[in-house]
C-alpha cells in the first residue's frame, strides 16, 4: 500500500489536469472551422468510445466478476430502452443497475 | 464577471430526462466507498474528487495504491487513462472561446472537462451564443462537479451498507449512461464512424497492450473516421 495519500492525490490530479491544461493551451490557436479541429473532434469521440468499450468488455474491479455475456446483454437491453423512451437517459441507467444485480444473483 | 443567466442555465442541465446526476452520483458513490475501503479519511476522499474529478483516473489511482505502485507509476498510469481529456479539451474549447472573455475562465474551467459535462456541452452549445458559452459551460461544470463531490461523501459514509450486489449495480450505471449518450450523439457519418470504430478498436488493441489500448485504438479509429468523413464531405 502506498503510504502518503495526500501526495498520491496531488500526483493523480496533476496527471489529470495536465491534459486539460495543454488542451486549452492548444485551443488558443485552433479555429473551430479548421481541419485540425475536425480531426480532434473525431479523436475525442473515438477515444471515449474506446474507453467505454474497454470498461464493458475488459473491466477491472467489480464488473469483472460479472459474466461477459451478461454485461453485453445488459448494454444491448439498455440501448433498446434508451430508444423506446425517446432518448431518456434516466430510465436506461436505473434499469441497467437493477437488471445487472438481478442477472448476477439469479443466473 | 460570470453572466448568471447563462451560468444558471448551464447549472440546470443536471435536471430533467437527460440528467447526468444519477450516472455521476452512482459512480462517485462507488468511488467514495472504494476510497474508504483502501484507507482514505473523509477529507482525503473529498480532496481527491475535488482535485481530480475524472472517474477512470480515480479508479486507476485506487487500484495502483492497492498493489503498492510507486508514485511515478501512478503518474504514468493516470496520465495514460486520462490522456483522452486532451482531444476532448481541444474539440471543446475552440467552440467556447470569445475574445471578449478573460483567459482565466478557460484555464480554470477546463478542470470541469469530464465525459458527462463534455457530452452535455457538445449536445447544447449551438443553442447558446458564442460569447456566453463559457458561462454556460461553467454552470454545467460546477453542477456536475458538485454532484461528484457530494456523492463521494455519500458513498464514503454509506460504505458499510453497500454490499457487493449493490456496488456491481452502481458500477454498470456509468458505462450505460456514456453508451446511451454516445449512441445519441451519432448524428453525422464522421462521429458515428469515430464511435463505432473506437468501440471496436479500443478493445481490439487490448490484446496488443492493455495500458495503451484506449489511446492507440482511439487515435487509429478517430483518424480513419476523419479521413473517410473528409472524403465523403467533398
Amino acid at each position: 500500500m502506498t503510504s502518503n495519500i495526500v501526495l498520491v492525490i496531488l500526483i493523480t490530479s496533476f496527471a489529470t489536469f495536465l491534459s486539460r491544461f495543454l488542451g486549452v493551451l492548444s485551443s488558443e490557436n485552433i479555429k473551430e472551422t479548421s481541419k485540425i479541429f475536425r480531426w480532434f473532434n473525431c479523436l475525442a469521440y473515438s477515444t471515449l468510445a474506446a474507453l467505454i468499450a474497454k470498461i464493458v468488455i475488459f473491466p477491472s474491479g467489480l464488473l469483472s466478476e460479472v459474466d461477459y455475456f451478461v454485461r453485453i446483454i445488459v448494454v444491448i437491453l439498455s440501448i433498446g430502452l434508451f430508444f423506446i423512451t425517446k432518448k431518456n437517459l434516466v430510465y436506461p441507467t436505473i434499469f441497467s443497475a437493477i437488471i445487472l444485480s438481478l442477472f448476477n444473483s439469479y443466473l | 464577471m460570470i453572466d448568471s443567466k447563462y451560468f444558471l442555465k448551464g447549472f440546470a442541465s443536471i435536471r430533467g430526462i437527460r440528467s447526468p446526476a444519477i450516472a455521476l452520483g452512482a459512480s462517485f458513490i462507488a468511488i467514495g466507498a472504494l476510497l474508504k475501503n483502501i484507507g482514505f479519511t473523509i477529507q482525503e476522499s473529498i480532496f481527491s474528487t475535488f482535485l481530480t474529478y475524472a472517474l477512470p483516473g480515480s479508479l486507476v489511482m485506487a487500484e495502483s495504491m492497492i498493489i503498492g505502485a510507486s508514485l511515478i507509476n501512478i503518474f504514468i498510469a493516470v496520465w495514460l487513462v486520462n490522456a483522452r481529456l486532451y482531444p476532448m479539451t481541444v474539440s471543446l474549447m475552440p467552440l467556447l472561446m470569445h475574445k471578449s472573455q478573460p483567459k482565466w475562465k478557460y484555464y480554470l474551467s477546463c478542470h470541469f472537462i469530464a465525459v458527462s459535462s463534455w457530452l452535455i456541452m457538445k449536445d447544447n452549445y449551438e443553442q447558446i451564443n458564442k460569447q456566453s458559452r463559457i458561462d454556460f459551460w461553467i454552470g454545467i461544470g460546477v453542477a456536475t462537479w458538485s454532484v461528484a463531490i457530494f456523492s463521494t461523501v455519500i458513498g464514503y459514509l454509506a460504505s458499510d451498507f453497500l454490499n457487493e450486489d449493490v456496488l456491481i449495480g452502481l458500477a454498470i450505471i456509468n458505462p450505460i449512461y456514456f453508451t446511451c449518450m454516445m449512441v445519441g450523439a451519432m448524428k453525422t457519418i464522421k462521429i458515428s464512424l469515430s464511435i463505432i470504430l473506437g468501440a471496436v478498436l479500443g478493445p481490439a488493441f487490448y490484446f496488443v497492450s492493455p495500458e495503451w489500448c484506449i489511446l492507440f485504438g482511439g487515435i487509429t479509429a478517430g483518424t480513419v473516421a476523419f479521413l473517410i468523413g473528409e472524403i465523403n464531405d467533398k
